[in-house]
């Protein structure tokens, strides 16, 4: 399987710098970034990682001596390609705020509580299919210094490994109709519509386990997909 | 055809996810050390310090390399060369610290194929992520000392007063090489990254 990854497909990705987000003025290249083919280097990358990952890591409620309080949620969804097949045996790594919007951190200053049954990290490797499956408890809104009365809307960090360097992505899962979308700069960053709400999981009742935990769907797409006679 | 989920910044928090390095409860699934036993080729350090447009250090960037080993062969099932017992894999990540500054411990990559077939000079793929970026930013850290980089065509795509960016100086520390990899957002030494 031979992946071509097009650089179309990274419009959809915020711009450098998006000033809006303040912190991203001085932390972003000035002059044009230089536009160079793709080597072995490029279409390669780390296809492994899961030696780390032990069968507890995903599953955020059990990693202390009791539950973490809050509302305990399933996090699951499908890693695919641009053309829709699952990306198999991929990392995929996590890490959020509790349930009251504090993260475990040291930077974290926000004066609402840590909890001690709750770090926030997991870890989970697809499997054939692209699947994967966490469980965690929802993350709280939080506030930040970007401008008056900023607040992140309730996320989780993803981090996700593809079939090559290039398809490397980091990202942020938000909750459906969270009513802070309109004033967050980084969830606006991504000026397409479509766009944006692919970082948004649907609720999935279908996969709700009764008397237990709500279920939310997240599917991932990275880039790489197969060289069609179409493409120029 | 499937639209990508967008990127997001890796925000001010993701030490104790990704890189915990032992200040936080939670093993590392990847580290700044890249040397295993059976990895043949020079032992080298590469160390940098990270700065933003005001020349101030950036202390929560966290930084992935990817590189062949040092027969110039990729730990991928892409690379058709590659020996498939081979522990080396080429990959790793590191957090700055509070003075902006990161290292990584390797060994010194083999010149690679280029697009033609014409072989690369000796680089390392470099990957960049911080608060305040919502798009992590790619580049790639060549060996200063390398007289192949003369001959490597994606150097040659770089304007060439600013080539310099991109290598690597070799310094040596008492038994340690050390090549320099500074990155910086500062006008006059603006690191060079590419749109791949």
């Amino acid at each position: 399987m031979a992946l071509v990854y097009p650089t179309d497909s990274n419009k959809i990705h915020p711009a450098r710098p998006f000033p809006d987000y303040r912190s991203t003025v001085k932390r972003s290249p000035s002059r044009p970034l230089v536009i160079v083919p793709h080597t072995l280097s490029e279409l390669t990358g780390p296809v492994y990682g899961q030696d780390t990952v032990r069968a507890g890591d995903s599953d955020l409620t059990q990693q202390h001596k009791a539950e973490p309080i809050g509302e305990r949620i399933i996090v699951h969804g499908h890693v695919r390609d641009e053309d829709g097949r699952g990306v198999a045996d991929s990392l995929v790594e996590i890490w959020q705020a509790n349930a009251c919007g504090r993260y475990i951190h040291v930077v974290d200053q926000h004066p609402a509580p840590i909890d001690p049954n709750f770090t926030g990290a997991g870890r989970a490797v697809t499997d054939r299919d692209g699947y994967y499956k966490f469980i965690t408890v929802k993350p709280g809104a939080y506030p930040w210094g970007n401008h008056t009365n900023a607040w992140r809307p309730a996320h989780i960090h993803f981090s996700v490994f593809g079939h090559a360097f290039l398809s490397r992505l980091v990202t942020q899962m938000y909750f459906p109709g969270d009513p802070l979308f309109p004033f967050d700069p980084i969830f606006n960053s991504v000026t397409d519509a479509k766009a944006r709400a692919r970082m948004v999981s649907s609720f999935d009742l279908d996969n709700t386990v009764p008397n237990w935990a709500l279920c939310y769907r997240f599917d991932i797409v990275l880039r790489g997909r197969e060289q069609t006679p179409m493409e120029n | 055809m499937s639209g990508l989920t967008p990127s997001q910044t890796v925000g001010p928090f993701f030490a104790f996810g990704l890189t915990p390095n032992r200040n936080y409860a939670w093993v590392d699934t990847f580290s700044n050390n890249l040397v295993t036993p059976d990895a043949a080729g020079e032992r080298i350090r590469i160390e940098g310090r990270v700065t933003d447009a005001d020349g101030a250090p950036i202390n929560d960037a966290m930084i992935e390399i990817w590189q062949a080993d040092a027969q110039g062969r990729y730990a991928h099932p892409r690379d058709s060369r590659a020996l498939p017992n081979a522990a080396f894999k080429g990959f790793g990540r590191a957090g700055t610290d509070a003075d902006g500054v990161y290292a990584f411990d390797t060994i010194k990559p083999g010149p690679v194929p280029g697009p033609d077939g014409a072989p690369q000079a000796p680089h390392v793929l470099l990957a960049f992520y911080s608060r305040g970026l919502l798009t992590h930013l790619y580049t790639r850290i060549y060996f200063a000392d390398e007289a192949a980089n003369g001959r490597d065509p994606i150097l040659a795509l770089v304007p060439a007063d600013r080539r310099r960016t991109l290598a690597a100086k070799r310094e040596e520390r008492g038994d340690l090489t050390v090549y320099r990899f500074d990155i910086s957002f500062q006008p006059e030494s603006e690191t060079v990254f590419f749109d791949v």
